[in-house]
């Protein structure tokens, strides 16, 4: 089983967390950008919007809520690096939202927001992540899912 | 020299040091005093809790005096093959007041800057003829911090020391370069994002006002050096190795960043 420290090492106790079986990570496969949108599914699939839930506010494994806030009553005390995730879903398509995902640089150069689904032009990589993505491709779909329902 | 003119002293220098280096960003900052209106720098001890605060402020409770303490014996014990004890050289611990404000410094012998853990380490090996003390080790806390507490009080001062000058440059390019998995920056999180939270962290300026300090999560004093290594885990980037010139490097940028600040070691952080 890999080990793996994360960003919240910097913020909490140095946290080793066994990275879930089932979600050994491939390197990228090849997408589609069309304008801001990555239209079709990373996986050919849809995903499932309850697994997406956990993996955003599980700190160790989406990490999004060290910067965004969102409708999670039970998380501890959010980030405010970036805007909530409120209504995320009636603000932008399945593929937008699948591009800010996977690689939100190419919308903003000078994000902040890390690229879910690149493995190139990184600096430094921990030997442990390197040649991966921070998510997978199903768990990319399982969090689009999982936004999609944020309308409000 | 008073406070005044020495800030005046550092704002001719750094104005010396700009024509010669456009560390443009660091020279705008530096040539604010701190404290007065327009200068923004604020240490980490502002951005905690009156309880921390409070830890750091009353030497009877904060937990960095008990490796004080043992710095003090240290200080004064002969060791080596040579049987010298730092006293024998350098007498009182006073005699170290300003150095840790000046740190790192350049070593002509080596031909590179050396941090103030190094430069006691090459007392030890060199003068004392003994083994260096390893980096992180109890012993070398200890004495880092019995010295760095004699500059308590004192404005960061690092000098203007052209030799330096393409390391603090190396350092401030390591500061501003996205690094590891999350691709971040230094920059991003401190220069951009100070003040704000990452999740339940305040995001410092990462100001090295305080070091070594003496960290709740590690239960025990620490380097500046591994806080900058936790940084580093944080994004999941590789951290350079011990003994890395890069450390030296941030290390003499962020001191250049912080100039004039307050120096607080050994401090106390979440
Ligand atoms: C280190 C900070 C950081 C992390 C971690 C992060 N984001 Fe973001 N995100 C941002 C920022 C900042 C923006 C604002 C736009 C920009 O700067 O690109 C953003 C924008 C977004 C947007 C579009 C903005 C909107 O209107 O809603 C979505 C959706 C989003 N993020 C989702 C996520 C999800 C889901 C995760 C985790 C899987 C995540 N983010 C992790 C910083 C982050
Ligand atoms: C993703 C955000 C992030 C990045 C990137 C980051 N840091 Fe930090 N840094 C933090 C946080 C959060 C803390 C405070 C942690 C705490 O209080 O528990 C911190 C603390 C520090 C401190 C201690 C400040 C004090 O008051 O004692 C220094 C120095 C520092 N960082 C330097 C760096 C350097 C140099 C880099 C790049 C190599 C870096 N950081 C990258 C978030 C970050």
């Amino acid at each position: 089983m890999r080990t793996a420290r994360l960003l919240a090492a910097i913020a909490t106790p140095a946290v080793i967390a066994a990275v879930p079986a089932g979600h050994a990570q491939e390197a990228p496969r090849p997408y589609v950008v069309v304008g801001d949108a990555i239209p079709a599914s990373l996986t050919g699939q849809s995903g499932d919007a309850a697994r997406g839930r956990a993996i955003v506010a599980d700190r160790q494994v989406g990490l999004c809520l060290l910067c965004h806030a969102g409708p999670f009553p039970e998380a501890r005390l959010p980030g405010n690096l970036a805007p909530p995730l409120d209504g995320a879903g009636a603000r932008w398509s399945a593929g937008q939202l699948r591009l800010r995902i996977v690689d939100a640089a190419r919308l903003n150069p000078d994000t902040i927001m890390p690229p879910y689904y690149r493995t190139t032009g990184l600096q430094r990589v921990a030997p442990s992540f390197a040649g991966k993505p921070i998510l997978s491709a199903a768990q990319i779909e399982d969090v689009v899912a999982f936004l999609a329902t944020l309308k409000h | 020299m008073n406070r005044r003119q020495r800030s005046a002293a550092s704002r001719t220098a750094v104005a010396a040091l700009a024509a010669a280096v456009a560390v443009t960003v660091t020279v705008a900052l530096a040539q604010t005093p701190p404290g007065t209106t327009g200068d923004a720098r604020r240490s980490g001890y502002h951005d905690m809790g009156p309880a921390l605060r409070a830890m750091q402020d009353d030497d009877s409770a904060n937990p960095a005096m008990l490796w004080v303490r043992d710095g003090e014996a240290l200080w004064n014990r002969r060791l080596g093959a040579a049987a010298k004890a730092c006293a024998d050289c350098h007498g009182s611990a006073a005699s170290m007041a300003g150095v840790a404000a000046r740190y790192p410094a350049f070593d002509a012998q080596l031909g590179r800057p050396v941090s103030l853990e190094e430069r006691i380490n090459l007392c030890r090996t060199d003068r004392q003829k003994a083994e260096a003390l390893a980096g992180g080790s109890r012993e070398l806390l200890a004495l880092s911090a019995y010295v760095a507490l004699q500059s308590r009080g004192r404005p960061i001062a690092p000098p203007d020391d052209e030799r330096l000058r393409s390391y603090v440059a190396a350092g401030e390019a390591l500061f501003k370069r996205r690094l590891g998995q999350l691709n971040l920056s230094c920059a991003q999180c401190h220069d951009d994002n100070g003040g704000r939270r990452l999740g339940g962290a305040l995001i410092p300026q990462a100001h090295p006002t305080a070091y070594p300090i003496y960290r709740l999560e590690w239960q025990g004093l620490g380097s500046l050096k591994r806080r900058l290594r936790g940084c580093l885990v944080g994004v999941r980037a590789e951290p350079f190795a011990d003994d890395a010139p890069e450390y030296v490097s941030l290390e003499l940028f962020l001191m250049r960043r912080a100039r004039g600040m307050t120096l607080e070691a050994p401090g106390v952080r979440p």
